[in-house]
């Protein structure tokens, strides 16, 4: 019988490429985030809203992944911006591979801020460095309080929370304490945000957070 | 499900640490998977099983060693099992807690059997 020896993280592939790509981006002082949410928690809307309120002050690109179809990337390029669609044909999160091929289609001259809107997952995406600055995790208040608990990876390497629909909460038994206490039970440090893309609240707090986010970058 | 990226992910490993003409040798893969690591472990094995049929290595089999979720705390020094993901001490309440154990999802090592034409 022989041993060989290993003691490597399985993933080390993948965060090797994230590693680069993280060198990358920062080389260029751009802020980078990976957008994660469970499908329908409204993560594209978010993005429409943030695109309508920074309207063109910040260089915005965006790397859009879905199962199938790039209906998100069509919504988004509405708002004139560039978008690189990736389709996994079945692929349940973005590994970093994938990221560094999109970003060949990035420019990048005058790039300050690039979004990456992940496949909607809250279980798979968590796991997956794609050389973002911040995982940012987008729960909806249709979605149960429970789910930090239930989910706790996402929650735990998020460094954002966007709680989204609540203009819904007049509708719902929904505590949204319960659900900042949960979330910040895994990951303390948690930052939170409240938003509705219907009436726009909260949109402009968010804007500002990334804004600020983007001018420490640069 | 993402076990297939990490069992696809193992092969690979192996295929770089193990000769070609080895392969038909490797007996087992011993892995180290926290509880926290966001990796179900039966569903690895059946994942790696499935790539590795019909394949050189399909006489290995994965081994998990699973590792539990510990934090200590950097108030009152405690290390404390909590369920998956907890942050808070439940000692002295604090936040202020780091992770000890059961994020791992490593590979340990690969254990081949000896090549039975040597004992010809």
């Amino acid at each position: 019988m022989s041993i060989v020896t290993i003691e490597r993280k399985i993933l080390e592939k993948n965060d090797a490429i994230a590693r680069h790509n993280r060198d990358l981006i920062a080389s260029k002082d751009i802020f980078c985030i990976n957008l994660i949410s469970s499908p329908g928690a409204g993560k594209t809307s978010i993005l429409e809203q943030t695109l309508v309120y920074l309207d063109g002050t910040i260089n915005v690109q965006i790397i859009e992944g879905d199962v199938q179809t790039d209906f998100d990337a069509r919504r988004l390029e509405r708002y004139n911006v560039p978008v690189v669609q990736i389709v996994t044909n079945g692929g349940c999160h973005l590994e970093a591979s994938l990221v560094a091929d999109a970003m060949q289609s990035l420019d990048f001259s005058g790039l300050q801020l690039l979004i990456i809107e992940n496949v909607g997952n809250l279980v798979c995406p968590a796991a997956y460095d794609l050389g973002e600055a911040v995982k940012v995790v987008v729960t909806s208040v249709t979605e149960g309080e429970d789910k930090p608990l239930k989910y706790p990876l996402i929650f735990k390497n998020a460094g954002v929370m966007i709680i989204n629909k609540i203009d819904l909460l007049p509708h719902l038994s929904f505590d949204l304490e319960l659900l900042k206490r949960n979330a910040l039970s895994i990951n303390p440090s948690l930052k939170i945000f409240e938003t509705s893309c219907g009436t726009k609240q909260g949109i402009a707090e968010w804007c500002e957070w990334l804004a600020e986010e983007v001018f420490v970058q640069a | 499900m993402h076990e297939l990226s990490i069992a696809q992910n193992i092969v690979e490993i192996i295929h770089a640490r193990v000769r070609e003409d080895e392969l038909a040798n490797v007996r087992s893969v011993k892995l180290r998977v926290g509880t926290f690591s966001g990796v179900v472990p039966h569903s690895l094995k059946f994942c790696y099983e499935a790539l590795i049929a019909d394949t050189g290595l399909n006489h290995s089999r994965i081994d998990i060693e699973t590792v539990s979720f510990v934090i200590k705390c950097s108030d009152c020094s405690k290390q404390s099992n909590v369920d998956n993901g907890f942050a808070l001490c439940p000692s002295c309440g604090s936040r202020k807690t780091m992770i000890v154990s059961g994020n791992e999802l490593d590979i340990v090592e690969i254990i081949l059997q000896e090549n039975q034409a040597e004992h010809a």
